[in-house]
């Protein structure tokens, strides 16, 4: 990235949880130290399947959980420890989310404007009521829901999954925000849905240069979007770099392992034979050293006791690897 | 003919609901034969699992779904209106049923082994002895170590739970095993390790499989044949490759035109705008024709089902009798 | 935007009326309407449909039914009929303030306690807990024997200040199960406060879960406070079934061959009672779309 201040910055972000009973306390690690950066304008996938601590990551943008440690800056503020309704009203409308779940994402007492309606009321007050209801339905006909007229007088239940989805994007648009932390927004609809949920998120960067954080599990919808790809296994993140680098040329075993896996009905019979079964790993009190060596074809005794860090292995490309090499040394041996 | 295993032929199914009855399968004719790989491929709302449960004979409350015609030959037999007595000797024995979220499927408050030996019980005179021979045999062919005979379902990992239900579905080493999207609920690495396990036991054991998904991509290496679903009705039946090289069906195009790729050149996608028709009225032509991007007036009535180079197809533009020169 | 849009299709019936399309659709909820509007009518204007004073003293004692007397006199020379009638306001007030009174905690306490969570919940379950274990009717005698014939308001506040805690624990889960929806997730994120969130957000979607804590409530006051009054501990000058069926069993009525005096007012009790109780399943059966019967497939 050029000189220019990202527009979010992650640093040392770290979230455990506590479980377990009165008399056996344990501390689940979902997230544990993460760094990251998203700039303006662009989409970072955030790519991992359950158990990575992805969601956490979410949420921990959208304020719903305070880190353990670490922090979060946005726009040269840090966030965890906003004080003020004002400042905390400010961040909620420059960072909003959308959910996964299109059919308990809305409230299904009300209409569909209400959401809208309460989020520009709350961000924006000075807004008269004719106008937040102009502002409403120019949002509705931001994400496609057309006439949005109609649409505004709509409930819930009489909308598709697909469609509910695209107002949880306007709810976010209302907002006027910089960056939408999507988690998992197309992971519960259609196939054939999906794609115009996507078209949807780039047309949003190119038009109105809203970046995105893009959680997911499906990495081919992340090569299909994003400019940045991060991977996150067992509360780490172990992969970084554009999307091309690390989906044509993963590093890190998890990475190569999880591109492997993804079906791709275009390709050749025989890929990759994965003889892994995809245990998770495990985060509950977890003992020094990679989350990743139980599975990991290169391991060795140097993985088991000391948690590899992030390190950079080519131009905006890290790694969180014992093993991995860096682009240079491979040059000079291809 | 000794092959094959299941004829399928107008089956038709509806159920009661306060719009009025909903036909959720159409007259599906299907086929299959012994040590085959069948998917039926289709979005929700298509009618896929009912048509399962349908030749499961599993259909009743909650889904309250009624067999009103058709019939469903198995192993030579007429299952659409055998009784409970005579299912009950088929179920188990030759037929089986790997539903689709192992969570909901294992009762949480018994042991693994307990559930092995009550599907037994229900289906055998086996001795205390057999039974558990036979689970320990049984959990050693999906991969998992017969000492979690004694864990509990919530002990598992997703993975090993599918497997345990995989497990469970081969006690009598079936004729043919139904499976409900298993893999849904788990992780893209676990998938890709179930559906290898679930093809090595078939080429092992010899026995048939209907797999019913959503995700075309994930039976893509794996199915003999494809079969895709639409609004109730049955749109294309190939052979996988075949499909995938070259489909037929415009809703086959679009679908899988709607997976970006990993690999290879990125292009633009427009997935399939719109959305199915409602089953308590579904349209008189083509039931498609709304979203068909090569839809014309012809699509009104309803289509004819056409043979293309051993592929079955529901769409007009393959009608031979109406192609112009 | 021609790639990306979603067109919307046109309208179907809002749930509004929807809901009460199918209220009068279920048989239920039509007797029940039926019979609550009957009772309703009769407290509303009984002077228009008793044909005598009810507490006048002026008849032969004891008469059977006739014409003038559909239901006879009491020992005391009343018409039964008249009182009947005239003591359905005590009945049909007391059913609605216990209801309301008893609804209202139960949802300030079930759903904060379920939403607060933590040690407030702790608390609020554990008051909950022990009020839903008590025995209700020892103990509101009790209570009643301490202040002398029971007026209307003590009735009022016992019952209700008894009543709440199973409509609470109801609501408690209700809001349980729904506290990490996402769409409250949502309103939280976008800055929501977290009263705003339990009364606009959370509340709305529990309607009929409310309404059918204050149908159960109703229920219930209608039973106890005719029981108690039964017992004695109401005030005995009062008008209501309940004091009836107190003076009837003073005097015996049964054995003495006032049969209707010593019957209907416990048959007015517990028509109102089913008037409440139907209610309360058709509501169910609203709110929950999979307890309806859907009409049957025909063959073909």
């Amino acid at each position: 990235m050029s000189g220019s201040e990202p527009l979010l910055r992650a640093v040392g972000l770290t979230r455990h949880f506590r479980i377990g009973g009165f008399f056996r306390p344990q501390a689940l690690h979902a997230v544990d130290d993460v760094d990251f950066e998203i700039g303006r304008a662009e989409i970072v996938a955030l790519v991992g399947e359950s158990g990575s601590g992805k969601s956490t990551v979410a949420r921990l943008l959208a304020r719903i959980y305070r880190p353990t440690r670490g922090e979060i800056w946005f726009d040269g503020r840090e966030i965890a420890g906003l004080r003020s309704r004002k400042q905390k009203l400010s961040y909620a409308s420059e960072v909003p989310m959308v959910f996964q779940d299109p059919f308990s994402s809305m409230n299904p007492a009300y209409r569909i404007s209400h959401g809208i309606e309460r989020g520009i009321k709350l961000h924006r007050p000075d807004l008269a009521r004719r106008e937040r209801d102009a502002e409403a339905e120019r949002v509705l006909d931001a994400v496609g829901l057309v006439p949005a007229s109609e649409t505004i007088h709509r409930f819930p239940h009489e909308l598709s999954g697909g469609q509910r989805q695209r107002v949880g994007f306007a709810q976010a648009l209302a907002f006027r925000p910089k960056l939408i932390v999507a988690d998992e927004p197309v992971s519960m609809l259609d196939v054939s849905i999906r794609i115009g949920i996507l078209n949807l998120m780039s047309e949003l960067r190119e038009r109105q240069g809203v970046s995105f954080l893009y959680i997911t599990h499906d990495i081919a919808s992340a090569r299909y979007i994003a400019d940045r790809v991060l991977v996150m296994y067992g509360g780490h993140l172990v992969e970084e770099g554009t999307t091309e680098e690390v989906l044509q040329r993963p590093k890190h075993p998890y990475t190569q392992l999880l591109v492997a896996a993804v079906p791709d009905p275009r390709a050749p019979l025989g890929i990759a034979d994965a003889s892994d079964t995809g245990e998770p790993p495990r985060v509950v009190d977890p003992s020094e050293g990679c989350r990743f060596a139980p599975r990991c074809p290169l391991a060795f005794d140097r993985c088991r006791v000391e948690t590899p860090l992030r390190r950079e292995v080519g131009a905006g490309r890290q790694v969180a690897c014992h093993a991995a090499e860096p682009d240079e040394l491979l040059r000079e041996t291809a | 003919m000794a092959d094959r295993l299941l004829e399928v032929r107008g089956l038709r199914v509806a159920y009661a609901s306060d719009r009025g009855p909903v036909i959720p399968v159409d007259s599906v004719d299907l086929d299959l034969d012994r040590g085959e790989f069948l998917a039926i491929v289709g979005e929700s709302g298509c009618g896929k699992s009912t048509l399962l449960y349908a030749i499961a004979r599993l259909l009743g409350p909650p889904n309250a779904g009624e067999i009103i015609g058709g019939s469903i030959v198995f192993r030579g037999q007429e299952m659409a209106t055998l009784d409970e007595q005579h299912l009950r000797h088929i179920r188990w024995r030759e037929l089986s049923v790997v539903m689709q979220s192992a969570m909901n499927a294992l009762n949480p408050v018994l042991s693994i082994g307990s559930q092995l030996e009550d599907a037994c019980r229900a289906h055998s005179t086996m001795g205390k002895r057999e039974i558990a021979e036979r689970s320990q045999d049984v959990l050693r062919l999906v991969g998992i170590d017969p000492i979690h005979l004694r864990s509990y379902p919530h002990q598992l990992s997703g993975g090993m739970r599918q497997r345990a239900m995989i497990a469970m579905a081969l006690l009598f080493t079936p004729d043919l095993v139904i499976m409900d999207e298993p893999t849904s609920a788990l992780d893209v690495v676990a998938q890709r390790s179930l559906m290898k396990q679930i093809r090595e036991l078939q080429d092992r054991l010899g026995f048939a499989v209907v797999f019913v998904t959503h995700d075309m991509s994930l039976v893509s290496h794996f199915s003999d044949r494809l079969v895709v679903m639409y609004a109730g009705e049955i749109v294309e039946v190939a052979a996988t490759r075949q499909c995938f090289d070259n489909p037929l069906h415009p809703y086959t195009q679009g679908l899988l035109d709607a997976f970006p790729s990993i690999r290879g050149p990125k292009k633009h996608l427009l997935g399939i705008p719109g959305a199915p028709p409602d089953l308590a009225r579904p349209p008189a032509g083509c039931r498609f024709a709304p979203r068909c991007p090569q839809r014309t007036e012809r699509c009104e009535t309803p289509p004819p089902v056409v043979e293309v180079d051993g592929d079955r197809v529901r769409c007009v533009l393959y009608d031979r009798a109406e192609v112009a020169v | 935007m021609s790639a990306v849009t979603a067109t919307i299709r046109p309208a179907r019936p809002r749930p509004g009326f929807g809901a009460l399309r199918a209220v009068f659709a279920n048989r239920k909820a039509l007797v029940g309407s039926v019979l609550l509007a009957f009772f309703v009518v009769l407290a509303a204007v009984p002077g228009w449909i008793a044909p005598y004073d009810p507490t006048a003293e002026i008849f032969r004692p004891a008469l059977g039914p006739s014409s003038h007397h559909y239901f006879g006199t009491t020992a005391y020379g009343q018409d039964v009929y008249s009182q009947l009638v005239w003591g359905t306001r005590q009945s049909l007030l007391i059913a609605f303030a216990v209801g309301g009174l008893a609804t209202v905690l139960a949802v300030l306490i079930g759903v904060s306690a379920a939403y607060l969570g933590g040690l407030s919940d702790g608390l609020l379950s554990l008051v909950t807990d022990v009020i839903l274990v008590i025995p209700i009717f020892p103990l509101v005698i009790v209570l009643a024997a301490y202040e002398k014939n029971a007026g209307f308001a003590t009735l009022v506040v016992v019952l209700g200040a008894l009543g709440w805690s199973y409509g609470a624990r109801q609501l408690r889960s209700q809001t349980l199960s729904m506290r990490h929806r996402d769409f409250l997730q949502a309103a939280r994120v976008r800055g929501e406060r977290k009263l705003y969130v339990i009364v606009y957000e959370i509340l709305p979607t529990m309607t009929s879960l409310i309404v059918a804590t204050f149908l159960g409530a109703a229920l219930y006051a209608v039973l106890t406070a005719a029981g108690l009054q039964f017992v004695g501990l109401g005030d005995p000058n009062s008008l209501s079934w309940g004091t009836m069926l107190y003076w009837a069993e003073n005097n015996e009525a049964l054995g003495a061959g006032m049969v209707w005096w010593a019957i209907m007012p416990g048959v007015c009790v517990a028509l109102l009672g089913a008037a409440f109780a139907l209610l309360n399943y058709a509501f169910d059966e609203v709110s929950n779309p999979a307890l309806r019967k859907p009409r049957k497939v025909t063959r073909g």
